[in-house]
């Protein structure tokens, strides 16, 4: 293959990761934005996703394209219910302090984790795809369904978009963002908004898992990748700004995407958080969000 | 007079905790002897590990690049370049010492939250590092160092690694130094600024305190001891392999550290060895033995925050350094 169309591959790859990307990390900035909480849990909410997107398809033995759009329904509600009874049990009776908290989800993460391995096994499983179309390119065929995900994350995201702009929901979360205590002070019941909002950031990461589920297996071990590339995304695009996420989740994906077709994955890896640790050092506001009030 | 008797008493008790563990070595069958020299290098480990996060404060998800850092200083020089034992473990010392000046110059322009990422991310960056460089460091699999490498003569003496009890005693005479080192520090004027940057670090820097300076002094001291640890189990354990630089390392210092009581001087001890029984137990009974620290950490964290001797001191001992 010629290198014109090696790259439009590699393109291609790195659009793909940088959906699923955008998803998982805009619900860690949303958690982080809102509620000033660093959710290191946030990739086993994308393993358990992905892992009860399996358990729905497989249990129920029904046509692959039903069997997948329950799962795209049920898995996320099943994770924003997990997540709901994590806010409330553990994190909303630690007064959100930076320090409890963040040592409360890291337990968080190996109580998740671990039960998984108690119950799923250690095995990697696919979930089938809800349907076969291959598109021939002049020079290679390429799977429909990347495509698809690719699609179905651009919906989730404008309709994100829509909640968080133009609806009164939306304007009482960008409120307790912007100044918690005013927004109690004029009645916004913060405590049930911080609520919501863990468990929406945890179903953004499960709608992303679902979605890439048919092309990647669901494993117990699946949740550190997007955790530590959500965390690069998050801190690239300025902790809390949704927009800057967006950007950054796509430089990431698609450099991602294409230099681990190109050079060792390893090394990828080490060079972009090395970075990243650099620019939160240097740069705390991120590259593309405003400065801290 | 009573801050002379509570010296009295607190060196008493630290000097008690020694004398126990030294006699424990005649009683204890040959597994729990093993058991307790690994507990007493994790405990060095979680010992520095709590100057930096019990009584400075700073909260760091990245103190097993440290560790690693004084385990690949001193195991991969004993390995590739045959250097003898006490040269190998100076030099893991040196690593640590090293890695903790970059890492401390760089990291504490942060707080808070970032800090935490920060030290994380760096972790990561080491970790994957023992994994690109396998050619040296044979990656997860890891090295053994062969017999001859751990045997040395110090002022005409020779000492063999592989011997249990000589293992012990050397671990135990790094415990005792590294009580010895973080007693005096706590106790000394540069703890006490320490625990008010953890406080207040503000108004610390507002009393005319250099807050940077002495967090990176924390940093360094913290660091360095965490290495010692590394280059012991190295040299000691004649094993090395790249999960002792995984983020499940960092975390688990910071469980044994909580359990224990941050900010006490034998709470690091009393932590690793309840919790290291702890997890072996549960790992006999399952491979998700890991779910015991994911539930201790919330349970801490949810109801026990203080710690053991952080409780007992709070209670009932309030002259615990």
């Amino acid at each position: 293959m010629d290198f014109g169309p090696f790259l439009f591959l590699a393109t291609l790859e790195g659009l793909l990761q940088a959906a699923v990307l955008t998803l998982t990390a805009l619900g860690l900035s949303l958690v982080f934005g809102v509620m000033r909480v660093v959710n290191v849990a946030h990739g086993e909410f994308y393993m358990l996703g992905a892992v009860t997107a399996w358990f729905v398809a497989s249990l129920l033995s029904l046509h692959p394209a039903i069997g997948f759009g329950l799962a795209l329904i049920i898995s996320p509600l099943f994770v924003g219910l997990v997540a709901l009874a994590c806010e409330r049990l553990i994190l909303s009776r630690l007064n959100y302090n930076p320090d409890s908290t963040i040592v409360a989800t890291i337990g968080m993460l190996y109580v998740i984790q671990q039960t998984v391995l108690l119950t799923y096994g250690p095995d990697a499983r696919p979930v089938a795809a809800p349907f076969y179309y291959r598109i021939q390119f002049p020079w290679f065929g390429y799977s429909g369904y990347n495509l698809f995900v690719i699609a179905a994350t651009a919906v989730v995201l404008a309709i994100c978009w829509y909640i968080l702009t133009k609806t009164r929901i939306g304007l009482i979360m960008r409120a307790t963002q912007f100044d918690s205590e005013t927004a109690q002070a004029f009645g916004i019941p913060i405590h049930r908004v911080y609520a919501l909002v863990f468990a929406a950031g945890a179903m953004l990461a499960a709608i992303a898992a679902v979605l890439i589920v048919p092309i990647r297996q669901a494993h117990y071990l699946m949740g550190l990748d997007p955790l530590l590339l959500s965390f690069i995304v998050v801190i690239i695009g300025g902790l809390g700004s949704l927009r800057g996420t967006v950007v950054a989740a796509l430089i990431i994906g698609l450099s991602d995407g294409i230099i681990s077709v190109f050079f060792s994955p390893t090394l990828a890896k080490m060079i972009s958080t090395l970075l990243v640790a650099l620019v939160l050092v240097f740069k705390p506001e991120g590259l593309f969000g405003a400065k801290p009030r | 007079m009573r801050g002379q008797t509570h010296f009295f008493k607190a060196a008493g008790l630290h000097a008690a905790a020694i004398l126990l563990l030294f006699g424990l070595q005649f009683v204890v069958p040959d597994y729990h002897h093993l058991v307790l020299t690994r507990v007493m290098v994790l405990a060095v480990f979680a010992m520095g590990y709590n100057l930096l996060f019990g009584y400075t404060g700073l909260l760091s998800l990245g103190h097993a690049m440290f560790f690693a850092a004084g385990l690949y200083g001193a195991g991969l020089t004993a390995f590739h370049l045959g250097w003898s034992v006490p040269a190998a473990f100076l030099a893991g010392i040196g690593c640590g010492f090293a890695a903790s000046v970059v890492i401390g110059l760089i990291s504490l322009r942060t707080t808070g939250v970032a800090f935490m990422i920060v030290t994380m991310m760096f972790a990561q960056v080491a970790y994957l590092a023992s994994l690109y460089f396998t050619t040296y460091t044979r990656g997860e699999e890891g090295l053994v160092l062969p017999q001859a490498a751990r045997r040395f003569d110090l002022f005409g003496a020779g000492f063999d690694l592989t011997n249990p009890t000589v293992r012990y005693n050397i671990a135990l005479a790094l415990l005792a130094l590294t009580m010895l080192i973080v007693f005096a520090i706590v106790r000394g004027p540069i703890g006490r600024t320490l625990i008010a940057i953890r406080e207040n670090e503000p108004r610390t820097l507002m009393l005319g305190y250099d807050t940077f300076r002495l967090k990176l002094t924390a940093l360094i001291v913290s660091g360095t001891l965490s290495a010692m640890a590394g280059a012991a189990y190295a040299l000691l354990f004649g094993y090395i392999g790249s999960s002792f630089a995984s983020i499940q390392y960092s975390i688990e210092t910071l469980l044994f550290t909580l359990l224990g009581g941050a900010g006490t001087v034998l709470g690091p001890l009393i932590g690793t060895l309840a919790m290291f029984y702890m997890i072996d137990i549960a790992s006999e009974y399952t491979a998700a033995y890991l779910l015991v620290t994911g539930v201790m950490l919330i349970l801490l964290v949810l109801f026990f925050p203080k710690g053991i001797l952080g409780t007992i001191r709070e209670r009932w001992m309030s002259w615990l350094p």
